[in-house]
């Protein structure tokens, strides 16, 4: 069976020149950077290319660049780091109710250890109001930390308007940007973003590697104690086929983001149309506009997304959900929930995130499998007959987008 | 994640569908687990003569739907009224230990059912 993979939100595969990049660091070039030797100074060389290489994918200086295991840890640095470091100046950390688990649990817990904390609400479509942003910022407010794109949904926040008015106010201000890298252009030179998380297998590099970009002169705590690597603020031997990894894959995600962008939006956009047409009772989740181009996030009323990922993955094709039964927890996306949906519908979510590799075809069979899926999963579905006796009643019809002021 | 047995209850599922004029219906679930059935019976000389169900749910909510419907047909309501919803997830060969408790509810939906139907034809 064709396998068709639609859960770059997930993980993307790494480019066959990524992996390319890489094999050598763990052939010949096994090294130890610290090492004096020639061994560890082939090592070294590359680790220093690959933070320039990454600095300059990012319009940032090489030593504003800290390596760490990934989006989480980076997360995890950036605000840990900073509370701690500003302790004396205050207490108040700001963020919102769409942020990734990584950076929500990780807000709590400083709460929890005696943090306020503020978390901003997101309108309809996923949107944090910086006009809700300024209002909340206190003498106190040491950090805001408010994503680029949310990993579910693909809503792309104001994050440059965001940011300028955390520097008005000379909070410091943190972006997790582990979805956005490589989808949307973002040149650091411009924005006043203090601190910025990413991940390389979210761009076609390798699993387990990320940085956090900390601007020259924030001030940043550590997490862990060591060796003097990463500029003491990431101790441990650094993982040199991974960073190579990082490196270009970057380089090449950050080429022509418009052009690669425009191609997947097609997709995208086709996607949307076709499910919004041809499937009843379907909503589009996020904002229409203000969405990552690879992105679809639908509602599909009465029937419950594990159902529709089982019958897709029957059929080769690969989705995540947002219902409580897929996500371990046994509770509704807290994305969706935030943005005012109902259990019925959230549980009916369904995402599908598109990556380079996809296809027209591809989405054309999507949508005719999904479409099967959601006619047997609705023949089964007491709640699906009684919206029908209704409908037929009322002739009624849901909104199909959400409703913004952006 | 499920095993064989449950992924084919899953897609091919028994017993799915509405029944005209049951002799009782019972339902359980509630919306914030994500898990509604609906079991509809046939009874004619204390027995369960014919049973559908409707689910909106997971694929362990649709497959203990469908088990159950299986286990029960035929039998009369006394031996219906000691099927358990763990009989039902054994029948399956087992559930993963999140949807035991939240998805396994078909036995509940089916004694529902049956306090429907002899509250129906309870003496007057």
């Amino acid at each position: 069976m064709k396998r068709i993979y639609l859960d770059h939100g997930a993980t993307t595969p790494p480019h066959a020149d990524v992996i390319e990049a890489m094999l050598p660091y763990f052939r010949q070039y096994f090294g130890n950077p610290s090492s004096v030797h020639s061994f560890g100074r082939e090592a070294r060389r590359a680790l220093d290319e690959s933070r320039e290489k990454t600095a300059l994918a990012l319009g940032v200086k090489p030593e504003e660049i800290i390596f760490t295991s990934g989006g989480t840890e980076a997360n995890n640095l950036a605000i840990q780091g900073v509370v701690e470091a500003l302790a004396a100046r205050g207490r108040h950390v700001i963020t919102s109710a769409v942020e990734h688990h990584a950076v929500l649990d990780t807000v709590k817990i400083m709460a929890d250890k005696g943090c306020s904390l503020t978390v901003l609400p997101v309108d309809r479509c996923g949107i944090v109001d910086p006009d809700d942003l300024r209002k909340a910022i206190r003498d106190d407010t040491v950090l805001v930390t408010i994503m680029t794109a949310n990993n579910e949904i693909g809503t792309v926040q104001p994050v440059e308007e965001l940011a300028r008015t955390c520097r008005d106010k000379g909070v410091p201000f943190h972006t997790d940007a582990v979805q956005a890298i490589g989808s949307i252009p973002l040149d650091l030179r411009g924005v006043p973003i203090d601190l910025l998380s990413l991940s390389a297998h979210k761009f076609y590099g390798p699993k387990g590697i990320g940085a956090l970009f900390v601007r020259k002169g924030t001030k940043l705590g550590k997490l862990m104690f060591g060796g003097g690597q990463e500029r003491k603020m990431r101790p441990g031997t650094e993982n040199i086929p991974a960073i190579v990894g990082l490196a270009k894959a970057i380089e090449m995600a950050t080429k022509d983001i418009p052009g690669k962008s425009a191609a997947i939006t097609v997709l995208r956009d086709r996607l949307i149309e076709k499910l919004l047409n041809e499937i009843d009772a379907v909503q589009l989740n996020g904002h229409p506009v203000h969405r990552l181009p690879g992105n679809v996030n639908i509602s599909v009323n009465f029937v419950e997304g594990e159902g529709l990922l089982l019958d897709l993955d029957l059929n080769g094709i690969a989705a995540s959900s947002g219902s409580a039964c897929t996500s371990g927890s046994l509770e509704a996306s807290h994305v969706l929930m935030a943005c005012g949906m109902d259990h019925q519908t959230a549980h009916g979510s369904l995402r599908l995130t598109l990556g380079h590799g996809n296809t027209l075809e591809e989405v054309d069979y999507t949508v005719a499998t999904l479409k099967n899926s959601v006619d047997r999963l609705r023949g089964m579905s007491s709640l699906y007959k009684n919206y029908r006796r209704q409908v037929d009643k009322n002739h009624a019809g849901g909104e199909k987008t959400c409703t913004t002021k952006r | 994640m499920y095993n064989e047995k449950v992924m084919d209850h899953f897609q091919n599922p028994r017993n799915a569908g509405e029944m005209l004029n049951p002799s009782g219906v019972g339902e359980v679930g509630n919306m914030k687990c994500g898990d509604i059935m609906k079991i509809f019976i046939k009874v004619e000389e204390g027995r369960i003569q014919d049973i559908n169900f409707l689910t909106f749910g997971c694929g362990a909510a649709i497959a203990s739907s469908s088990m159950l419907t299986e286990l029960v047909k035929g039998k009369t309501l006394e031996e219906a009224l000691n099927i358990t919803n763990m009989d039902v997830a054994e029948k399956l060969g087992g559930l993963p230990d999140a949807k035991l408790h939240c998805s396994n509810l078909a036995a509940d939906a089916l004694h529902k059912a049956i306090e429907n139907y002899q509250a129906n034809n309870s003496p007057v």
